[in-house]
């Protein structure tokens, strides 16, 4: 137990700190925020309309964009060697890290979720409801894209590679975040596609982490 | 003991070597010689279980999982030029499973008292070597893997690394090394050649 608390510490100070983990991913969805207007216009008629499902745009891409360097550094200088041979096992290694990443990057960009789909005008009732389904959503998001990044490993240009594998997974969470919202937002239930995003969540928590153990253990050999 | 029987390893479709068969007794060392290109780190690798052999059989006494008996200490250090060299220390030697006071001998052992504020990128290769030794000390395994593990230390160290694998061999365990040069402590040599 006590080797998987120590390895989440370091997985989530490099995810967090070096490299700017957290704060670029931050940035990078505040930029695509503050485009939405100047790419549809500005009435605010039309941005409401926009605002939950640009978020959830926003949201997908930004949880794409510190994946690459996941296993990537571990990789090249050999502590991913260190790591496969130590007490947890490669499977636990790989949730590990998807974890620390969900904790480091998903849920500061969960917290700016709702933000984001304020300042594009969504009504403030299902303020909270955004935040609940970009939590869970985020617990996803990172292990679908741990399990790119691991496929990835080891290939020249893995980050564009990554990008390709994993965006089409996204798809899953971006259909039942962005319509339970809007079912949301008209009054009508919503607790059925939030109950979807959290199976997704819980079904890509348990499959990633073994796919993307056995491509790591096959980068390594 | 380490057994390693009828071993074939192979890098993409080309085989490094065959039919490789050699014990290694508690408290003896063995250096693996070579041409470059010859398998050295492949066979390491493959004791370690980081690379699967084509065919053959590797065991270590007493140890079902044998990776928790071994130590591999590659060309790279696996640290992270912007921690700090005692958050890397602290981290490694936890992972091997070492308790404080084990850390402590370490960090005594190999001199890291002056290193541990420093960021890892600061340090030269030789004392990146070093911290990535501590954990040998901090938490005794019978089976080295060493892998040019002297070749960037200075005069001073390779002696003082030597005087702690005869006390690891006197202790009854094990090396198996790869290098270009003899190894500064009592061992045998196996030597590769491409094909055999």
């Amino acid at each position: 137990m006590s080797a998987l608390v120590l390895l989440f510490r370091r997985e989530f100070g490099l995810a967090w700190g070096r490299g700017g983990g957290a704060i670029l991913a931050l940035a990078f969805f505040a930029s695509i925020t503050a485009l939405t207007p100047l790419t549809v216009g500005s009435e605010p008629e039309r941005l409401a309309a926009l605002a939950i499902g640009s978020s959830w745009l926003a949201l997908a891409l930004s949880n794409l964009l510190s994946l690459e360097r996941m296993f990537e550094r571990d990789f090249e200088d050999g502590a991913l060697d260190q790591l496969a041979l130590g007490p947890v096992g490669l499977v636990g290694v790989c949730a590990v890290k998807a974890l620390a990443q969900w904790v480091a990057v998903g849920l500061p960009l969960a917290v700016a979720a709702p933000i984001a789909a304020a300042a594009l005008g969504a009504p403030d009732a299902i303020l909270p409801l955004a935040l609940m389904a970009a939590v869970i959503g985020g617990l996803g998001f990172a292990f679908t894209g741990m399990m790119g990044a691991a496929l990835a490993l080891g290939s020249r240009r893995g980050g564009m590679l990554i990008a390709v594998v994993v965006l089409p997974l996204f798809a899953p969470p971006a259909i039942f975040g962005a319509g339970t919202l809007a079912a949301a937002a008209q009054g009508l239930p919503w607790v059925g596609g939030l109950a979807l995003i959290a199976a997704w969540a819980l079904f890509s928590a348990v499959i990633s982490p073994m796919v993307a153990a056995f491509s790591v253990r096959d980068a390594l050999g | 003991m380490l057994r390693v029987h009828d071993l074939t390893v192979a890098r993409g479709d080309r085989v490094l070597f065959s039919g490789l068969c050699f014990e290694l007794e508690a408290g003896t060392a063995r250096v693996v010689m070579g041409a470059n290109g010859a398998g050295k780190t492949s066979l390491l690798r493959a004791v370690a279980g980081l690379l699967r052999p084509l065919a053959g059989q590797i065991s270590l006494t007493d140890y079902e999982d044998r990776q928790a008996g071994l130590y591999l200490m590659g060309h790279q250090d696996g640290l992270k030029g912007g921690r700090t060299a005692g958050e890397e220390l602290a981290f490694w030697c936890g992972w091997a499973g070492a308790d404080p006071a084990g850390i402590a001998r370490a960090v005594e052992r190999l001199a890291l008292t002056p290193l541990l504020g420093l960021p890892v990128r600061v340090l030269s290769a030789g004392q990146k070597k070093r911290l990535a030794l501590a954990r040998l000390v901090a938490v005794p395994r019978p089976l080295w893997l060493l892998d040019e593990t002297l070749a960037p230390l200075d005069a001073g160290w390779r002696q003082a690394v030597a005087d702690l694998a005869e006390t690891h061999l006197a202790e009854g365990g094990m090396i198996l090394a790869a290098a270009h040069d003899p190894m500064p402590f009592e061992h045998q040599v196996l030597t590769l050649e491409a094909g055999r």
